[in-house]
């Protein structure tokens, strides 16, 4: 098993510098400059700001400079746009947002999808089924840019509960409707992965076996039902959480978090080189990590699975 | 509503740990000084902003929602009142000698900088000096350029070092100014963040991080208290303003929404005091929803069709006939009326109607009815011999750029038989391609950097950056030359536009107005200022009947 992580974590290596090297390619690519302006900048206005920012040396020399600093000092570079930070502030200030949302959201969404999956499943063609499969078919069906306006005019203008945007650091009325908006319709994947993974572990001989020897129904569930009902579950989990953790634009931009989402559009949009190239990398990162993290918890959850 | 009270606690909380008692004192029962109307015990002003801002810094700064902040923290020479008109700001005055080339400005002895230190000529000498030094790398410094200071131009090329720039601290509060060409309208440009003052040792000290909340140091009504990018900020009255007794607003807030739609709903739940811009084609229904609340005032942009006259545009549209062809079939009473509907103007000219001082000059085709204007289009188009003309209309993403440009070709085809392929491009990548004449037809629009006709004009002569189409007529530029000295600049401005309208170049669709909601508790908002400046030490908030 460690040789195995070793390995892939040497793997990971040359996959994240070769994303670096394709996305500074793209963006190099794409036309239009991060100093661009409707007025036309003066050549030499133009000429200091791509002294300032290094834009006036060759491609590689950049590429170079910038993966050197990013691997010796982790440094990511000033921001095109925000001229007063870094891309170090700007993923500090960002990304604990995305993250906080994200992990409640993952919370939220496995514990109850999970639940609603088991119950369906094992209430198989009861009320309780048809009920489960009803929430996660609707919620399935609410994109989460239908949501977010729904949940503000209902909390926010109807009610006056909860207010309709902003952070605040974290201040738990301020989470709420994000959390919401952003959990559920991974719910409603993991409600149904779970009820149709459930109900074919429930038809598995070695299910009989053990109801047969007068095991009771909540022990067998989750004794020896539910670990390898996980699997197909689990696989999901590995690139949901890092699509959460990493954000949605959708709900930064519909509730004014600050996340870390906004700042990735809002970046490739006005080319703003070194915070496309920090996000892509932080994301990328995750990505690999917690591929990673699927596989190992999969080896442990399948002794059939060895690498 | 518990939430709304929670808020209010939260923010009373804030307002008495925060504050000085000078000035915590409650504004319960307090009336007005002028007017006399009661004042709200809540002095707070919150807006939405439509997007995060990238700096606070007036040196770097180059878009409005920046700019609109940092006229509350910082203060220039000179500002506005609410109508526009110059009044004092850090200078008492200014004279003006050697014909408009050499301005000497007097600077109040009481203005103070917000950590106490008194705010001096040098300090406006270090910021513009700052400014135009290619280090700081500004993607603003032409606007110093523009003012047509001494070396400015050399200084920003590299050629000149930063201490040679056409300015020069007299004394502390003597500010001497040479220009090197008459500039009429200069002390109207000091209003602008660019040529704000810069506290050196705060600068030097925290380098580019000195705009942060802990570091500010600044001049105006308003001190940075906290700031969240992409969420929010908040301003605090800063009690060393020389100015502080009679600023009535304790606090502004400022909430980054992007979605218009959601900014609406929050609106209307009270959570801030102003929205701007309104959701597109809104305004008529929210004007008879909320009379009180929502307003369409002027605002100093002209949006227009640029006509790519370039070598790499189509033979057609080197013909200024047909240029007129195209813009005489354009009926912009539909697009005004029909489809903006927020009390726009049809536009004729280039320059905004309420420009300051400007007189509209007499365009006969404005004149005539549309049913004439359409039949001389056709009479053009025949003349010039150009059938089967296809043109490239490119626009930048936004719902009303492609109405109108759906509904402008569609008028062109019916009435001249043009065919336009409209292509859609996200912002870079269309000033991309307007910036290297990729196009045939560009939908532009230019807002004055003052407010003074040449800011409209001067676009149209042959060197200007933003002049996409690259239209160039001698005679224009000769007299926009002669435009700086003149006593009356009026007389020039005529003859250029009337210039404009015969070689038509460009295709001028309408004057912009400015639509937003506003709580009607709001008292002392700029309504008459068409360059929608507005400053939040003149604002207060009535308490509500």
């Amino acid at each position: 098993m460690l040789s195995f992580i070793i390995k892939r974590l040497a793997v990971a290596v040359p996959t994240i510098l070769a994303l670096i090297v394709f996305s500074f390619l793209l963006m190099e690519a794409a036309p239009g400059s991060p100093f661009a302006t409707e007025r036309g900048v003066p050549p030499e206005v133009l000429a200091n700001l791509e002294a300032k920012y290094g834009l006036d040396r060759p491609l590689i020399e950049r590429m170079g400079i910038y993966i050197w600093n990013v691997v010796t000092q982790f440094d990511f570079g000033p921001s095109f746009k925000f001229k007063d930070r870094t891309v170090n502030d700007l993923i500090a200030q960002g990304f604990p947002v995305t993250l906080t949302y994200g992990f409640w959201s993952f919370v939220v969404a496995v514990v109850v999808g999970g639940t609603l999956g088991i119950l369906a499943a094992v209430y198989h063609n009861t009320w309780l089924d048809y009920l489960a499969v009803g929430i996660s078919v609707g919620a399935q069906v609410l994109p989460n840019f239908v949501m977010a306006p729904i949940l503000v005019v209902v909390f926010t203008l109807w009610l006056g509960w909860l207010p309709g945007g902003g952070w605040r650091g974290g201040q738990w009325e301020y989470v709420i409707l994000p959390v919401i908006a952003l959990s559920t319709s991974y719910m409603a994947s993991i409600a149904r992965i779970t009820r149709s993974s459930m109900l074919e572990t429930l038809n598995a001989q070695f299910i009989r076996t053990a109801r047969a020897k007068g095991l009771p129904m909540r022990r067998v569930i989750f004794r020896h039902a539910l670990k390898p009902a996980m699997l197909p579950v689990i696989s999901y989990l590995g690139p949901a959480f890092v699509g959460m953790i990493t954000g949605s634009v959708l709900i930064d931009v519909f509730f004014s978090t600050g996340g870390i989402g906004q700042f990735f559009v809002n970046s490739a949009l006005s080319r703003d080189y070194s915070v496309i190239m920090g996000i892509t990398i932080l994301i990328g990162s995750l990505t690999v990590l917690f591929n990673l993290v699927v596989d190992v918890a999969y080896a442990w959850i399948d002794p059939k699975i060895r690498y | 509503m518990k939430r709304r009270s929670l808020l209010h606690l939260s923010a009373a909380l804030l307002i008495s740990g925060g504050m000085t008692p000078a000035f915590a004192e409650s504004h319960a029962m307090a009336a007005h000084p002028e007017t006399g109307e009661k004042l709200a015990e809540e002095q707070v002003f919150r807006y939405r902003l439509l997007d995060q801002f990238p700096t606070l810094d007036p040196q770097l700064n180059e878009e409005t929602a920046g700019f609109h902040v940092i006229r509350q923290l910082f203060e220039g020479l000179m500002s506005q009142d609410a109508q526009g008109n110059l009044i004092p700001g850090v200078a008492t005055g200014f004279e003006a000698s050697e014909g408009n080339t050499v301005y000497t400005f007097t600077l109040r002895d009481d203005a103070k900088w917000s950590n106490g230190d008194p705010v001096t000529a040098q300090d406006f000498v270090y910021g513009w000096q700052r400014a135009v030094n290619p280090e700081t790398g500004s993607p603003y410094g032409w606007y110093l350029e523009l003012t047509e200071m001494v070396n400015a131009a050399a200084i920003l090329a590299g050629e000149m070092e930063p201490s040679e720039l056409g300015v020069e601290a007299v004394d502390d509060t003597t500010l001497k100014i040479t220009l090197n060409k008459p500039l009429p309208y200069f002390p109207a440009m000091t209003t602008y963040a660019t040529l704000f003052p810069a506290h050196q040792a705060t600068v030097e000290a925290h380098g580019s991080e000195w705009t942060s909340p802990e570091n500010m140091v600044n001049n105006g009504a308003y001190n940075l208290a906290e700031i969240a990018l992409n969420e929010f900020f908040r301003l605090e009255k800063n009690p060393e303003y020389w100015d502080a007794e009679n600023v009535i607003i304790d606090e502004v807030v400022g909430l980054v929404i992007n979605d218009v739609n959601q900014a609406l709903t929050r609106y209307e739940a009270g959570e801030f005091d102003m929205l701007e811009p309104l959701p597109a084609g809104s305004f008529p229904r929210l004007k008879e929803e909320r009379p009180d609340e929502a307003h369409s005032v002027p605002r100093l942009c002209s949006y227009y069709y640029a006509l790519n006259q370039s070598d790499n545009g189509p033979e057609a549209l080197k013909d200024p006939r047909v240029r007129k062809a195209l813009s005489y079939a354009v009926d912009r009473d539909v697009i005004v009326d029909r489809v903006l509907q927020g009390g726009q103007l049809p536009a004729y000219n280039f320059a905004h109607a309420a420009t300051a001082g400007f007189e509209m000059p007499e365009i006969d085709y404005a004149s005539w009815d549309q049913a004439k204007r359409d039949s001389e289009a056709k009479r053009l188009m025949e003349e010039a011999g150009v059938e089967d003309l296809e043109l490239k209309l490119i626009y930048n993403t936004s719902e009303s750029h492609k109405q109108i440009a759906t509904v402008i070709s569609q008028m062109w085809k019916q009435k001249l038989g043009v065919e336009t392929s409209l292509e859609n491009y996200e912002w870079s990548t269309y000033i991309d391609i307007r910036g290297n004449q990729n196009f045939d037809v560009a939908r532009s629009a230019w807002c004055g950097d003052y407010n003074e006709a040449s800011t409209f004009l001067d676009l149209l002569t042959t060197t200007h950056g933003a002049n996409d189409g690259k239209y160039s007529n001698p005679e224009v530029d000769a007299l926009m030359r002669a435009s700086k000295t003149s006593e009356n600049p009026n007389a020039e401005y005529t003859q250029v536009e009337q210039i404009l309208a015969e070689d038509m170049a460009i295709i001028p669709i309408y004057h912009y107005a400015n639509t937003f909601l506003l709580n009607p508790s709001l008292k002392g908002f700029p309504m008459e200022n068409v360059e929608n400046n507005w400053y939040v030490k003149d604002f207060y908030r009535v308490a509500e009947e």
